[in-house]
């Protein structure tokens, strides 16, 4: 099991996060949410509802975001569930922060496969630009996180910053990531080698013709 | 013999690049949702009968027969309850990444193959469960549905077959064991994913207590193109029993990681050295390959070599092709560290639930760490695959059994190396073997 959460519910965080609600725009994502589920069945869409509530706080603290013990009790009132349902699941899945991030979230790869291609490195480079798994740094940027694998084992390693994913990273690679994230500069997500998805390097070696055009195979069946 | 390599004809997911949109007009281009509705006329029997007859075995990880799996729902509801197809799209294990690929660049098949395979069970919808950390990947997802339904694909009268169907995405949050089919159905009813106990199984009472089929996305999105080309068309590729393509990731130690469509019973060497450049530092320099995720016991190189890439052929290696996940180490990997960092993420995705697997997972990564350095007696390794046994088998669901077989599989192929580090680290006398 992970590590249990120290999960903030002082006076200061029911101060500020008391009166949490939905937007008009998070509200109708919400109502589409529910709306996939049977009704009477709109328990389904907690988690759905708590990332949506994760990343309204993440809109209004400038980071990922994190889910204040008063936002979970909004979402289980919203459902009309019991509180200590919504705030197991809360504490169940890794993604709900329970407690403030930074502007961003460095969710660094460390699984096997991504291991043996030089994940160490990719968190070397992290750690040299004073980031420390678990905490996030002084000026409020970075938090690093070492996560487990992320289903891109064949462009590893890999980071998930926020939500967007770069991959095949070295030392540099990953240390130009952070540099350009603090700048405020746009990176391209995904392969930083350049490679399209997870064809080999340098270019597919099978399907070549669907590289240049929608190719239909069917003709030659 | 030489073996015979798929061919670009013969490949059903001739995007998997993304080098093409994803978008429904490009799939419709490559053959999807061509008259779909005449597939479905064909009726829920021959569709399942088809489906077996090709030999497909489920593709994500246990290898079941998926139409043998269909024609266990019901073929009537007498108490009215409905039916529900989940796709279980939590691609979470270790060196996978095939459905990823899928779900962001050739969505419409998946879509497609949701329609087919619920209106052969004869569900009424289909929840398609994206583990949370694809983020882009559900979002072409979420984007495609909406063109299926725009375009009357699915919904009231599906692609005009007269079959009301409805596909829902549904995003995980991040936990591995979500993809066990009853933790994906107790979290899709938005509780904590902890697996049930069976029975019932999910064809009996699944997702809000009615009958449910948990498929891989890769089982579902090849079922339009079987049916297309015909049951016997799959299964001539792999040898008996093994039947079909296959989507292998490759990861580790090759010159060049990539995923790719192959044909099943490929021979490793074979696989590797046309598709992904051979091995770092030539052939002579394999260790070890995990061929199937995380999961399955490693094989070392000179069994690995030339064995068949299949369900059949893996096993006789005690190991697995589980999801066709090929991690691949050479020399220069400290394996024990490589199948620790394995034990550490088993203890971090347990659930929690069962007692072995809870306190085991957490055991057994300790002794792992202290193996790395030797830090243990040589009695200590026996001691360790005791407790590996009493695991696995001793939990609800397969994670403790998950969490035994790397450890097994080291101690069976890599003691010497286990004991070698402890004698270093001790300073212990090598046992002596007597003279015969």
């Amino acid at each position: 099991m992970a590590e249990a959460p120290n999960i903030p519910d002082e006076l200061e965080v029911r101060a500020k996060w008391g009166d949490f609600k939905f937007t008009p725009a998070n509200e109708k994502l919400a109502k589409w949410q529910i709306a996939k589920y049977p009704e009477g069945r709109q328990k389904s869409a907690v988690m759905a509802l708590l990332d949506l509530a994760q990343r309204q706080v993440g809109a209004d603290t400038e980071t990922q975001g994190w889910l204040p013990v008063p936002v979970i009790e909004y979402v289980a009132a919203y459902l009309d569930m019991p509180y200590m349902r919504a705030y197991e699941v809360a504490t169940f899945y890794t993604m709900y922060n329970l407690a403030p991030v930074g502007r961003f979230h460095v969710q660094v790869c460390g699984t096997t496969p991504c291991m043996l291609r030089g994940s160490d490195d990719v968190m070397a480079a992290c750690k040299n630009k004073g980031m420390a798994k678990g905490k996030t740094t002084p000026d409020g940027l970075f938090t690093l996180t070492e996560v487990e694998c992320m289903g891109n084992c064949s462009n590893a390693p890999m980071v998930q910053i926020n939500d967007d994913n770069y991959e095949d990273l070295d030392y540099d690679i990953m240390t130009r990531i952070l540099e350009d994230l603090a700048d405020g500069k746009e990176i391209p997500v995904g392969s930083q080698i350049g490679r399209k998805t997870s064809e080999p390097e340098g270019g597919p070696v099978i399907l070549k013709d669907m590289v240049k055009a929608n190719h239909d195979y069917r003709k030659e069946w | 013999m030489a073996f015979d390599f798929l061919q670009d004809k013969d490949r059903i997911f001739t995007n998997v690049y993304g080098f093409q949109s994803w978008d429904l007009k490009a799939a419709q281009k490559r053959g999807d949702w061509d008259n779909t509705a005449d597939i479905i006329k064909r009726g829920n029997d021959k569709i399942i009968e088809e489906m077996k007859a090709s030999g497909l075995r489920g593709r994500g990880g246990a290898g079941f027969p998926t139409g043998l799996k269909w024609s266990f729902m019901p073929k009537e509801s007498p108490d009215g309850r409905p039916s529900f197809l989940v796709i279980n799209a939590d691609e979470s294990e270790p060196g996978s990444c095939k459905d990823r690929e899928i779900l962001r660049n050739d969505p419409h098949k998946l879509i497609e193959g949701a329609l087919i395979a619920g209106f052969a069970m004869r569900a009424r919808a289909a929840y398609i469960y994206i583990r949370g950390e694809y983020i882009a990947e559900a979002k072409v997802m979420e984007a495609a549905v909406k063109e299926a339904y725009d375009a009357g694909l699915i919904g009231k009268n599906a692609a005009k077959s007269g079959y009301d169907f409805d596909v829902f995405v549904h995003r995980g949050a991040g936990a591995y064991i979500c993809g066990e089919e009853t933790a994906m159905i107790e979290s899709l009813e938005g509780k904590k994913g902890q697996p049930r106990l069976k029975p019932p199984f999910p064809a009996g009472a699944g997702l809000y207590g009615c009958p449910t089929t948990v498929n891989n996305v890769e089982s579902i999105a090849v079922v339009p193109t079987i049916l297309r080309r015909g049951a016997s068309w799959f299964a001539s590729f792999g040898r008996e029993n093994n039947h079909g393509t296959k989507l292998f990731q490759v990861s580790g130690h090759v010159e060049k990681p990539a995923v790719f469509e192959e044909a099943m019973s490929i021979p490793f060497k074979d696989m590797i050295e046309k598709h992904c450049g051979g091995i770092t530092g030539g052939w002579d320099n394999l260790l070890a390959v995990i061929p199937g995720g995380s999961s399955v016991p490693l094989v070392p190189a000179h069994e690995i070599m030339d064995a068949p890439m299949d369900f059949d052929g893996l096993s006789a290696l005690k190991s697995g092709l589980g999801t066709a996940a090929v991690i691949v180490m050479d020399k220069s990997t400290d394996i024990v560290r490589a199948i620790s960092r394995l034990s550490y993420f088993y203890k971090h995705e347990s659930c929690g639930q069962c007692t072995p697997c809870r306190e085991g997972t957490g055991w057994m990564w300790r002794v792992m760490e202290r193996l790395r350095d030797g830090d243990a007696t040589i009695e200590e390794i026996d001691t360790l695959h005791e407790v590996t046994k009493q695991v696995e088998g001793h939990t609800i669901c397969a994670l403790g059994d998950a969490a035994a077989w790397p450890i097994q599989g080291l101690i069976r192929h890599f003691r010497p190396e286990l004991e070698r580090r402890i004698r270093e680290n001790t300073g212990a006398e090598p046992v002596m073997e007597a003279a015969e």
